[in-house]
């Protein structure tokens, strides 16, 4: 961009954007996802297909992270059964802040159609969830949605977690 | 107009029974109309006694006493080549004749022939195990161990495989709720939070999708049809709408369990 070489004397200063440390915050938090590589069943395929080439969400900043220490999101993709749930917990409480939650399709939203005595009856009671992903199993398209809307709602928040006045467990 | 009827339970009813049907059976043939499950029928009545053995779709059935599984199997496998043991597990008949019963299904790789050895023991009873012949039944025993508390003596591991270990009661039998009873259903915040978050996280919501067929505000008047000039039934709008309890809790309150894990 050679052409557009700016003079600061004739335009009449620096060139000085303005914002708030919220927005700076938040627009780095929003733009750079790292969910934790964690299937819980079926539609930890449809999330597998997700981060692979055919839709990419690696363009979105979105890049799986292989140990809870590294993670943001959290994507419950999948049944949870009672047996592992203390264990997902676990994994979340290793997460450290600020941290999200994705439940991912309707086995994780509500048990799904597993209405039997083995399965949690929604993931929400173990931990706090920010998007309700709908599907069985959602399409990667889908996924990539709830991944924009968990922007936006990043993007909304304040960058002060604690002033935050959401679900959430201690 | 016509005479209102619930049409509550419409689905459930069967429309049409016949008052002189009979369940059909699975066919039952003679040992003797196989030559190689004759000579093995002879060569397992040497061993133990069989209360029963026949021919059923194409299987041997052999049903035995409980105390002589191990002869009868170590007969079957040494003897008639039975190799592999492809699947132990029970059944439970408690409610019909207070008994499980437990069988081996066993597979002949050279003839290509199964032989389903039977055996019922009762409530109380432990069974052999088989695992000193078989390798393969020691995950099968365990299984069975943990869905019917079926207990296995001399089993090198006897411990629960699919439910944790803490798990109260045995899944399989026709006895345990498919929804599970209270402990089942508490059992992930029990674990995770303790026992006084119960309050707090509320019952398990068992069917998110109901449909109140009285909430006309939300949803048509299906199979509600009120006679003309009829007072309305109550709805909702006498208490008010149904919202989730959760959405309003506070979580700030820490758990004893989370707190020591910290």
């Amino acid at each position: 961009m050679a052409q557009h070489q700016v003079n600061y004397a004739s335009t009449g200063g620096l060139p000085v954007a303005l914002t708030t440390v919220d927005k700076l915050l938040n627009w780095g938090r929003a733009n750079s996802l790292w969910p934790m590589t964690y299937g819980l069943a079926c539609c930890a395929i449809e999330m597998m297909a997700t981060g692979a080439s055919r839709f990419d969400f690696d363009r979105m900043g979105v890049i799986f992270r292989a140990s809870p220490r590294q993670s943001d999101v959290m994507i419950l993709a999948g049944t949870l059964s009672k047996k592992h749930a203390e264990f997902a917990r676990r994994l979340y409480d290793q997460m450290p802040e600020p941290k999200w939650v994705i439940s991912m399709g309707s086995c994780a939203n509500t048990g799904g159609m597993f209405n039997t005595y083995a399965t949690v009856q929604g993931v929400d009671r173990i931990v706090p969830v920010d998007i309700y992903l709908p599907g069985c199993a959602p399409r990667p398209e889908t996924l990539q949605y709830a991944m924009m809307m968990l922007q936006k709602k990043i993007n909304r928040e304040s960058a002060n977690m604690k002033k935050n006045t959401k679900q959430r467990f201690v | 107009m016509r005479k209102y009827t619930p049409k509550d339970n419409v689905q459930g009813k069967a429309k049409y029974t016949d008052r002189f049907w009979v369940a059909p059976r699975v066919p039952r043939e003679s040992v003797e109309t196989d030559e190689h499950f004759a000579a093995v029928d002879a060569a397992v009545r040497k061993q133990v006694e069989v209360l029963e053995s026949y021919i059923e779709l194409g299987q041997l059935v052999i049903h035995i006493r409980p105390e002589e599984n191990l002869a009868a199997l170590r007969e079957l496998k040494e003897h008639c080549d039975y190799l592999m043991c492809s699947e132990v597990s029970a059944i439970d008949y408690l409610a019909q004749d207070g008994e499980f019963e437990v069988f081996y299904q066993l597979l002949n790789l050279k003839k290509a022939k199964r032989v389903r050895v039977l055996t019922r023991i009762r409530e109380d009873q432990a069974i052999e195990s088989i695992v000193p012949l078989y390798a393969m039944a020691n995950f099968a025993e365990r299984e069975m161990y943990d869905m019917f508390g079926i207990v296995v003596n001399n089993h090198p591991y006897l411990k629960r495989i699919i439910m944790p270990d803490d798990w109260v009661g045995h899944p399989l039998r026709k006895t345990y709720p498919l929804q599970g009873d209270e402990h089942a259903a508490w059992y992930e915040v029990d674990k995770i939070f303790g026992k006084e978050y119960r309050d707090i996280i509320g019952p398990e919501n068992r069917d998110p999708g109901r449909i109140d067929r009285y909430d006309s505000k939300r949803f048509s008047r299906v199979g509600h049809e009120v006679p003309f000039g009829a007072e309305e039934p109550e709805t909702e709008e006498a208490h008010g709408p149904e919202y989730s309890k959760q959405l309003l809790v506070d979580y700030t309150t820490g758990s004893t369990v989370l707190d020591k894990r910290k």
